[in-house]
């Protein structure tokens, strides 16, 4: 740090005079893609990911690295974006690959801090905090993150935010927001939570009908666009404008509901993820058994964020 | 979350007709459970604060009123017939805004807190649905955990209790939480300990409390003993043995409930003990009294 030298003042003023310049990895996963095809009407935006990203728009450049080789690193070093927009493992749309994703976190956050970065804002998700008996309570951003006990997906997606939130006093300069997301859906997504909705015959369980909170893939770049606003800084819960039982989101979708007992349905995953029929492990089934619902006061307050999508529309528009 | 494998696209015409048939039967088996309750009860139920629902007809915590028109029948004959509940002091149940509800817990079972929701909603002046704060473990019983939290019944909180408070709901807890409901026949009306939570809860919220007692329900189901490590052995709160025991179900007691008039603290959620101690006692105090009074006045257990 001590040696590092000073930014190139001039060539980064000239830079500002155009556009801030930002960087959002993950960016071929759907999320990501939305994601671009929004920013780049406001921002230069440089895309990384390992994935080709060949629809992107015609002014977005596509970097197809790794981010832990050198030749992601010096890209980086050399456009040095202003702001950067990290995709949490959990909207990645890859397997769990634990080493790979806290490695590029690690240099990811590295290059952050060296290029000086203004901000930095992380997708993390609303499931970290693991729905269990008592996560009916409107979570508030403070409540621990307990849902990796069961799935490695899940706690991957943990390390990362924990690594983050310790970037906060690690890199002061830099203006860091975690956003966590509740079950994004919508027209454009390849996510768990919109492959579930799309289907005509849903399984759930017998029994059980938790509480859902959904928000629109449009709010969620809205939230992203309000959180690279300067003087923005902190961890944000991010939901759509209300909530409602899982059966009453699938009558809307107009799905027809297989309900399976719990002790046919656990096993039935187990033996299909056995066969490669799914990737999906048992361990998924806790969002079909209990409610977690999060407060996201905060967002409102704070970065003044609120989603326009209602619940209805977004069941509409998930196609 | 969970995907079926897809077995081929339902065709509409089926899927349409299951539709039909289903949506038919649900109304019949509905129109025969609301022909069961009495009208007036129905535009009690109906008349209930209705302004925290969305537009797919739930609060946020899930509350749906239609379902306690489903329920309500069954609770109304435990009321009516099984318990024959005699209530006074009804009066004093606030008719708007928030209010805690405070009492005294017995029976083993909590046939109290079920009379206790049902009185209010049907006898006091202006139809209130209570919020009750049921055991964590209850949110792992499949239908008893839908059935639940569509009829306002929350998992035990304090954040969800001060949220509810904030909503203008009313929220019933009982301070002497488990270790009251379980206590043995040789203790009965002798309360336990008191929780601070509950006092915390109305300084932060700015809540009256209503004290309410229950008496009746203590001999419905008698425990002689408590076998501490069966109790262990299954992870339950306690084992105790009934006597007479010969049903699951509690013996016909008759209750009476008792409900005082509102009282008002003022304060820091944050003050000292000994300060909240000191409100508390003033709350358990006028429960005692209750139960004394109504002991006194009580002249058969069963009628």
């Amino acid at each position: 740090m001590a040696t590092r030298k000073p930014p190139a003042k001039d060539r980064r003023s000239t830079a500002r005079l155009v556009r801030p310049r930002v960087l959002v990895t993950a960016a071929a996963s759907s999320l990501g893609r939305v994601l671009c095809r929004r920013l780049h009407r406001s921002y230069d935006v440089l895309a990384v990911d390992t994935r080709p990203f060949p629809d992107r728009p015609k002014d977005v450049e596509h970097a197809e690295v790794d981010l832990r080789r050198k030749a992601a690193q010096t890209l980086i070093k050399k456009r040095r974006p202003d702001l950067v927009v990290l995709l949490g493992p959990w909207h990645d749309e890859r397997p769990a690959r634990t080493a790979a994703t806290l490695e590029s976190t690690a240099t990811l956050l590295q290059l952050v801090e060296d290029i000086g970065a203004k901000k930095l804002v992380v997708l993390s998700a609303a499931s970290l905090y693991g729905p269990s008996p008592t996560s009916a309570s409107f979570l508030s951003e403070d409540a621990p993150l307990l849902g990796g006990q069961r799935s490695r997906a899940v706690a991957d997606a943990i390390a990362v935010d924990m690594m983050v939130q310790s970037f906060f006093w690690k890199a002061p300069a830099t203006e860091t927001v975690i956003l966590r997301l509740v079950h994004v859906v919508g027209p454009h997504l390849q996510n768990l939570a919109s492959r579930f909705l799309r289907q005509r015959r849903v399984a759930t369980l017998l029994g059980f009908d938790p509480m859902m909170q959904l928000v629109h893939e449009d709010d969620v770049v809205d939230a992203v666009a309000l959180a690279l606003a300067p003087d923005k800084r902190g961890v944000f819960n991010v939901v759509g404008p209300t909530q409602a039982p899982l059966s009453r989101i699938l009558a809307a979708r107009r799905a027809q509901v297989v309900p399976l007992p719990g002790f046919l349905l656990g096993p039935a995953l187990v033996r299909a993820r056995a066969l490669r029929l799914t990737r999906l492990d048992d361990s998924e089934l806790v969002h079909l058994k209990y409610s977690c619902l999060v407060d996201g006061a905060r967002a409102a307050a704070e970065l003044g964020f609120v989603a326009r999508r209602s619940l209805q529309q977004t069941l509409v528009d998930v196609g | 979350m969970a995907l079926l494998p897809s077995s081929g696209p339902v065709s509409a015409r089926q899927d349409f007709r299951y539709r039909r048939v289903m949506a038919a039967l649900l109304s019949r088996v509905k129109d025969v459970l609301a022909g069961l309750v009495d009208p007036q009860l129905t535009a009690r139920i109906d008349a209930l604060p209705r302004g925290n629902l969305n537009e797919f007809g739930v609060d946020p915590f899930g509350f749906d009123p239609e379902t306690i028109k489903l329920v309500a029948p069954v609770l109304m004959l435990l009321k009516e017939r099984y318990f024959r509940v005699e209530t006074h002091g009804a009066q004093h149940i606030p008719g708007q805004g928030r209010f805690l509800l405070i009492g005294n817990h017995s029976g083993q079972l909590p046939f109290d807190a079920a009379m206790v929701g049902t009185t209010v909603l049907a006898d006091a002046p202006r139809p209130r649905l209570v919020r009750g704060m049921v055991e964590r473990w209850s949110a792992d019983l499949p239908f008893v955990s839908e059935l639940f939290v569509r009829a306002g019944q929350i998992v035990g909180d304090p954040t969800s209790c001060a949220r509810l408070l904030n909503a203008e709901e009313a929220v019933m807890v009982f301070p002497e939480g488990a270790k009251g409901i379980n206590k043995l026949f040789a203790h009965r009306y002798q309360l336990g300990d008191f929780g601070h939570g509950f006092m915390r809860l109305a300084l932060q919220t700015r809540a009256p409390i209503v004290p309410f007692a229950v008496i009746g329900a203590e001999e419905q189901a008698p425990a002689v003993a408590d076998i501490r490590p069966l109790a262990r052995l299954l992870g339950l709160p306690a084992a105790p043995v009934i006597f007479p025991q010969v049903l699951p179900l509690p013996l016909p007691t008759r209750y009476r409930i008792w409900f005082a008039e509102p009282m008002e603290f003022k304060g820091a959620a944050d003050d000292d003990d000994e300060v909240v101690a000191g409100h508390v006692k003033k709350v358990k105090n006028t429960i005692q009294r209750m139960i004394e009074h109504g002991l006194k006045r009580r002249t058969s257990i069963f009628f």
